[in-house]
């Protein structure tokens, strides 16, 4: 059940989470600005316009998955899953707190409509296989989205599950890796080099499709590409970590770190000034 | 001499039976289905047979997929890789979900023999028994092996059965039956009880044939429920006898004799002993040879009771 929004309508709502994801950091005092704001596009491309879902029935059994192994960029997905109406908006600013329901790394016991609890790195691939089997095994089409951090794919059960997905023929599967270079200790290619990140993919027998990831137009068309497959898909989104605020972006300083006041209100400005 | 089977017999029976009961019941392997024995799984129901090749960490993180789309999945391989290698993935793709995951750790204890060190689990039962969520299983032969797939799988949640290698002694009828929570109380005494699961039980049976000889009356359970304890079991006897020696083919430290002493030591106060094995990784040799080296006997078992009851 698609929502008929027009690609340009999406480019308000990614601002939109944008200036929640801020709120909610700053309230929570903690929290992951730089890889929820590369992911941003992703999402909203994802939840508005690519996955099949009924957020007034979280659990429907013909929804699209999506686990977001990146779990830290939560702030973005709870966002997401706000303004797409599976809860109050008015719930994100609990982000991390006691008895929140938003907890500082996904925990699908608590809040509707995730997938998966998710926070180390480097398992929600296996889930999205598992989840994929399943899927197959109860004779559905439903199609199964997992969102990789690049700096997670240093992870060796990542690849074990490349492997897995290939050898199984897991063609509903898409992974979407948030390629922003930057990781928590600095840039990809100085902490642990990734590349050449498509024929590491395109080796282990997978569909590989480069995108620009903060450009909805770019990840329609690798999205839709993903559909028409016949092996497991995965879109290399470029992105910039941080992006959207001038100061977060292209730097691992701002990977999981609160803005001050003066910081708050700049970011809020440039994020607003994007938007009029 | 009773019948000899191996564990592992009653762990292939029994994802059999389960999957003939239940079209949700799915097996993931780790390319040891032909040691373990569950490639007759795959004959039998193919489309629910998942050869995942040796990536532990993988087969259990699918595993949790299944599960999240409804289904019971098994994942059997060597216990010293599954608890060890895929911990973290234990502990936050299935625990944390609570998630209804049914592990099968092969290959338990020193008494695995001549693989040696690296292949015999001896830390399986402490790293499994301390996550939240999950419940450890523990049976002492084939039917109880059985017995236990099948409780596992009518149990939601997570379930860590751990199984041994080698031919041990028949203790229970084909109609055992397995409860969570519950120890069986093979044989009472008066005088001290002796504790014991897996490998170990038939030896505790064996010591309690010694001991009765010179005059000491010993009480048997059989813990086949590691987590959760049977507690009540526990301390009904111990009030009964004032003393209590633990048997298990595992490391002192953080298994049976760790449950045993974490709730004795609160509960109910009284002097244990423990036939286990202290702080050290085993070796190559036969099964017996490696029993004897590590202490893990009747001997012993009747060694620490008569030193108790001094």
């Amino acid at each position: 059940m698609k929502v008929n929004v027009k690609i340009q309508g999406l480019t308000p709502i990614a601002g939109r989470v944008r200036l929640d994801v801020l709120e909610m950091i700053r309230a929570a005092g903690s929290g992951h600005p730089g890889g929820s704001f590369s992911a941003v596009e992703i999402l909203v491309e994802l939840y508005w316009r690519i996955m099949r879902i009924r957020p007034e029935e979280p659990d429907w059994e013909d929804r699209d998955r999506f686990i977001l192994s990146k779990g830290h960029a939560c702030p973005a997905l709870y966002s997401v899953l706000a303004r797409r109406g599976y809860f109050d908006p008015a719930e994100l600013l609990t982000l991390r707190k006691f008895n929140s329901r938003l907890q500082g790394h996904p925990d699908m016991n608590k809040l509707p409509g995730l997938d998966a609890s998710t926070g180390s790195l480097g398992q929600g691939l296996s889930l999205a296989c598992g989840i994929s089997h399943g899927i197959r095994l109860n004779s559905r089409d439903s199609r199964v989205y997992c969102l990789l951090g690049d700096g997670e794919i240093q992870e060796g059960n990542i690849w074990e599950a490349a492997m897995s997905a290939f050898h199984y023929d897991l063609k509903d599967l898409t992974v979407i890796v948030d390629r922003n270079l930057v990781q928590l200790d600095g840039h990809v290619s100085d902490v642990m080099e990734i590349e050449p990140l498509v024929d590491k993919w395109l080796a282990f027998g997978w569909d590989v499709i480069v995108a620009d990831g903060h450009s909805f137009i770019s990840l329609e068309k690798a999205f839709e590409h993903c559909e028409k497959t016949e092996f497991p898909s995965v879109i290399i989104a470029n992105t910039v970590k941080g992006k959207g605020v001038s100061f977060m972006e292209n730097t691992c300083i701002w990977h999981g770190k609160c803005p001050d006041e003066r910081e708050y209100t700049l970011a809020v400005g440039e994020i607003q000034g994007e938007l009029s | 001499m009773k019948n000899l089977r191996p564990t592992r017999e009653g762990y292939v029976e029994g994802i059999l039976q389960a999957g003939r009961e239940n079209d949700r019941v799915v097996v993931i392997e780790g390319d040891v289905s032909r040691s373990i024995g569950s490639a007759s799984f795959e004959k039998e129901f193919p489309d629910r047979f998942f050869n995942l090749g040796v990536s532990e960490q993988d087969m259990l993180g699918e595993a949790a997929g299944l599960a999240l789309t409804g289904f019971i999945p098994f994942v059997g391989t060597y216990g010293v890789f599954v608890a060890g290698r895929a911990w973290d993935q234990i502990r936050t793709s299935i625990c944390y979900m609570n998630l209804n995951v049914k592990i099968a750790g092969a290959h338990g204890g020193v008494s695995v023999g001549p693989d040696g060190a690296t292949h015999q689990a001896l830390e399986d039962v402490a790293l499994m028994r301390v996550l939240p969520n999950m419940h450890v299983l523990v049976p002492a032969d084939a039917n109880q092996t059985r017995a236990a797939v099948l409780t596992s799988m009518n149990t939601a949640g997570p379930v860590y059965i751990r199984f041994g290698r080698n031919p041990v002694p028949q203790i229970y009828p084909v109609d055992e039956s397995v409860e969570i929570g519950k120890g069986h109380l093979l044989e009472d005494g008066s005088d001290i009880t002796l504790v014991a699961c897996g490998a170990m039980v038939s030896l505790a049976l064996t010591a309690r044939k010694f001991l009765s000889k010179r005059g000491i009356s010993a009480g048997v359970i059989d813990m086949v429920s590691v987590k959760p304890l049977d507690r009540k079991l526990l301390i009904e006897q111990v009030q009964k006898t004032g003393a209590v020696v633990v048997a298990e083919d595992h490391q002192a430290i953080g298994g049976l004799f760790g449950a045993v002493a974490e709730t004795l030591s609160v509960q109910y106060p009284v002097p244990a002993g423990v036939v286990a094995v202290r702080d050290s990784f085993g070796t190559s040799g036969t099964p017996a040879e490696v029993r004897e080296k590590y202490k893990l006997t009747a001997e012993t078992i009747v060694f620490e009771a008569e030193r108790l009851m001094e």
